[in-house]
C-alpha cells in the first residue's frame, strides 16, 4: 500500500472508472482499496473529474458506513450485532471484545493494531455469532475464539 | 488410488473451517500417496453439518460432517467409509435434504459453481434456450402465470413488474438485481450466488429478453466478499463462453452484466435507494411514483428484482408456469427457501412449498433451540419482521397468512429466540437499528426511530405514560414513512409489545 496518496494516482484511478454508469462508488472503493481510506485530498479531484460539487462527493461518501476518512488499524475485526447473532450471545461477545481490546465501536487500539467495528449481518445467521476478520468470515465465535483471533493478529 | 471430494466454498462452510479442512485433506492425501480431486461446491444448506464433505462413489455422494481439520486423518483411515462416526450415508438421503422441494436451489451444493459445463449438465440453460425461442410477451405471460412474487419481501407479482418495463418505450432498459441482502436471518441470496451463480445469470438474461433490456447490474453488499468473488468469476466465465456479451448463446441477443458493490448501508436494500446508490449518489429513498419500472436506473425503465426471484425464473421457463404454480397455498405460489437461523438446533436453508406452519418449521425442521431451552419467539422476515409467540405457531407460511397476523414473510428468514430473551430489549434494538440506518429523507423514520428508543427507555424505567406514546409513534411511522424501513420497524416493536406484555411491565413493576 503506497503510504502517500498522490493526485496523479487518484486521477489514474478515476480514469479507470470513467466508462462506468454511476462511477462514484466504484471510485471510492478503488481508492480505499489502495490507501485504506479515502483521503480528503481526493475529494476535490473526484469532484472536478465527475463535474459535481465537492459537497456532493463528501455527502455521498459520508452516507456510507464503509468509507473511511482516516486509515483503520492494521487489522479490522467486525462483529455482527444483528438479531440472529444476538439470539446466540452476540451482545455478550461484543462486551468481551470491547473490554478485552479497551476500545468502543469504530475505535482502534492504542497500538494501532486492531479496529473494532459493528456489522449488521454477514449472512452467517445459522452459525452465529459471526465475525469478519480482515475480510475472512468466522462463525460460532465465542470468547475463546475471539481471544485466539486477537492473539493471532498480534495484539 | 484416486478420490473425488466436495468441500464447500460457501461462506458459512468457510466460517466453520472449510479452508483448514481443504489444507488438511491435501496434506493427508499427499502423505498417503492418494490422488485427490477437490471440488469447491456451494452449500447444501445444512449449516449445522458444515463443513459438510462429500465423497463421490458409484452409488452416489456420501456425506460427512461437521468435519474439522483434526478429523481428516481418521476419515482417510476409515477410507471415507460409512463406518466413520461423522458419516451420514448418502447425502440425498439425509432427512433435512430429502424432505425438501428444491427448485430454485436444485443445483446449489451439487455442482461446481464456476463451471458452466457442470451447470448445463445439471439442467442449466434449458429455460434460457426455451426463452430464446419465445417472444418477450410470451415470457412475461409465463412468469405471470407461474404466480411468482418478489422474494425480496414485498411479494409483488414479478410478471406484472416485467410487463410494465416491457411496455415502456426506451432506448435502453436495465435489469438490476437487488443482492443487498441485509436482513438478519437471511442468506438465501448469498448461498445461491456462491453456490449456483449461473442460475441468477440465466434468470437475468431471460428477464432481459422478456423486457428488452441489454444490460444488467448485480448490486451486492460489501459484507459478502465471497459472493462478490464468485459472481465476478462466473460473469467472466459466462462472457468467455458466449453466455454473456454481444450474442447470447449465438442468438444475436445482446446481454451483459456488471457486478457492483454496496458500501454498508442497510437502506440500500430498498429498491429506490439502491438505484440512487448504483448511480453514485447517497442511498436516499425516492418517492414513488415514478415507479422504477418506468424511471429507474439513470431515469430509464428498470426491472429491480431480488436474487431469488430471478434465480427462480430458469426453472419456471424450464418446467412451465403450471408446474411451478402447482406448489404452494392461496396466493403464495411455488416454493420458498426458508432460512432458519438464530438459536436453533438445525439451522440452514430449507426450500419447500409455501404452506408449512410456523410450528412445523421451527420445531420439526429446526428441531427447537440450540440451547435446549424453550422457544420464546421467532422473528420472521428480518429486522423489520414481527416476533411470533408460540401461540401463533399454527400460522401457515404464506404472504397473506402472515399479514393476517400483523406480520410478514419478508425474505423468509426466521430467527429463533429462547426464553432468556428480553423482548423489550429486542423492541429497543429494532428502533435503534432504524435510527442508525435511516436514510434521513422522511421525518417519521428519521426522528421517529430516535424518539422510539427514548420512549422504550422510559417504559423500561417504569413511566406509565410512555406506552401510549410508543403506540402512537409506531402508528405514525407505519403510515407516514416513505419506505419499508420506517414503515415496517413498528412490526417488531408492536409485536413484542402485543405478544410479550410481561417484558414491558416487569420493568415497570421493578420501578414501582
Amino acid at each position: 500500500m503506497p503510504a502517500h496518496p498522490t493526485e496523479e494516482r487518484v486521477r489514474e484511478i478515476i480514469a479507470d472508472h470513467m466508462g462506468l454508469e454511476g462511477p462514484l462508488l466504484p471510485i471510492f472503493h478503488a481508492i480505499q482499496a489502495e490507501w485504506g481510506h479515502v483521503p480528503q485530498t481526493a475529494i476535490p479531484v473526484i469532484a472536478e473529474a465527475l463535474n459535481i460539487g465537492r459537497a456532493e462527493v463528501h455527502g455521498t461518501m459520508s452516507f456510507y458506513h464503509d468509507f473511511r476518512t482516516e486509515p483503520a488499524g492494521r487489522h479490522v475485526v467486525k462483529l455482527c450485532r444483528a438479531e440472529a447473532c444476538q439470539a446466540v450471545g452476540a451482545d455478550h461477545l461484543a462486551e468481551h471484545a470491547r473490554s478485552r481490546l479497551g476500545v468502543d465501536w469504530h475505535e482502534t487500539t492504542k497500538d494501532g493494531n486492531i479496529t473494532l467495528e459493528p456489522v449488521f449481518c454477514l449472512g452467517l445467521c445459522a452459525c452465529g455469532p459471526a465475525a469478519l476478520v480482515d475480510g475472512k468470515v468466522v462463525g460460532r465465535v465465542d470468547e475463546a475464539t475471539l481471544d485466539r483471533i486477537i492473539a493471532e493478529v498480534g495484539a | 488410488m484416486s478420490l473425488k471430494l466436495y468441500i464447500p466454498r460457501d461462506a458459512a462452510a468457510k466460517a466453520l473451517g472449510a479452508e483448514a479442512v481443504v489444507q488438511a485433506v491435501k496434506a493427508e492425501a499427499a502423505k498417503r500417496g492418494i490422488d485427490v480431486t477437490i471440488v469447491r461446491n456451494g452449500s447444501r444448506g445444512m449449516v449445522f453439518l458444515e463443513p459438510l464433505v462429500e465423497v463421490e462413489r458409484e452409488a452416489g455422494r456420501f456425506a460427512f460432517g461437521p468435519v474439522s481439520a483434526s478429523d481428516v486423518a481418521s476419515l482417510f483411515e476409515a477410507g471415507w467409509g460409512t463406518g466413520h462416526p461423522l458419516s451420514h450415508g448418502l447425502t440425498e438421503d439425509i432427512l433435512f435434504l430429502k424432505s425438501q422441494t428444491r427448485l430454485t436451489f436444485q443445483r446449489c451444493g451439487v455442482i461446481d459453481p464456476l463451471s458452466l459445463g457442470d451447470y448445463e449438465a445439471h439442467g442449466g440453460l434449458i429455460g434460457l434456450r426455451r426463452a430464446l425461442s419465445m417472444s418477450g410477451a410470451e415470457i412475461v405471460a409465463e412468469v405471470t402465470d407461474s404466480g411468482l412474487r418478489g422474494r425480496g419481501g414485498a411479494g409483488f407479482p414479478t410478471g406484472i413488474k416485467w410487463k410494465t418495463v416491457a411496455d415502456a418505450k426506451a432506448e435502453q432498459k436495465y435489469i438490476v438485481v437487488n443482492a443487498d441482502e441485509g436482513d438478519s436471518a437471511t442468506f438465501a441470496d448469498r448461498m445461491i450466488m456462491e453456490g449456483d451463480p449461473f442460475t441468477l445469470i440465466e434468470g437475468m438474461i431471460i428477464a432481459g429478453i422478456a423486457v428488452g433490456a441489454t444490460k444488467g447490474y448485480v448490486y451486492i453488499r460489501s459484507e459478502y466478499p465471497d459472493a462478490i468473488e464468485v459472481m465476478e468469476r462466473a460473469v467472466n466465465n459466462g462472457r468467455a463462453l458466449g453466455l454473456l456479451g454481444p450474442s447470447v448463446l449465438g442468438s444475436g441477443m445482446v446481454f451483459d452484466i456488471e457486478i457492483r458493490v454496496g458500501a454498508g448501508a442497510y437502506v440500500c436494500g430498498e429498491e429506490t435507494s439502491l438505484l440512487n446508490s448504483l448511480e453514485g449518489k447517497r442511498g436516499v429513498v425516492r418517492a414513488k411514483p415514478p415507479l422504477p419500472a418506468l424511471q429507474g436506473f439513470m431515469g430509464r425503465p428498470t426491472v429491480v428484482n431480488n436474487v431469488i426471484s430471478l434465480a427462480t425464473v430458469p426453472v419456471i421457463l424450464e418446467k412451465g408456469a403450471a408446474f411451478y404454480k402447482n406448489f404452494g397455498l392461496g396466493r403464495s405460489r411455488g416454493t420458498i427457501p426458508l432460512q432458519i437461523a438464530g438459536n436453533v438446533k438445525f439451522g440452514g436453508l430449507y426450500e419447500t412449498a409455501f404452506g408449512l406452519t410456523l410450528g412445523e418449521i421451527v420445531d420439526k425442521i429446526g428441531g427447537g433451540t440450540a440451547s435446549g431451552r424453550p422457544v420464546k419467539a421467532v422473528q420472521v422476515g428480518g429486522p423489520l419482521g414481527a416476533y411470533f409467540p408460540r401461540a401463533l405457531f399454527v400460522t401457515p407460511f404464506g404472504y397473506e397468512e402472515f399479514a393476517g397476523k400483523d406480520g410478514l414473510v419478508g425474505h423468509a428468514g426466521l430467527t429463533v429466540f429462547d426464553d432468556s430473551t428480553d423482548m423489550l430489549k429486542m423492541a429497543r434494538f429494532a428502533l435503534e437499528f432504524c435510527a442508525i440506518e435511516s436514510c434521513g429523507k422522511c421525518t417519521p423514520c428519521r426522528i421517529g426511530a430516535v424518539r422510539g428508543v427514548e420512549t422504550v427507555d422510559r417504559i423500561a424505567a417504569g413511566d406509565p405514560t410512555a406506552m401510549p406514546i410508543l403506540t402512537d409513534l409506531c402508528n405514525t411511522m407505519k403510515f407516514g414513512s416513505l419506505c419499508a424501513l420506517g414503515g415496517f420497524t413498528p412490526y417488531p416493536v408492536m409485536s413484542a409489545v402485543t405478544h410479550f406484555p410481561d417484558d414491558f411491565s416487569r420493568a415497570k413493576e421493578a420501578a414501582e
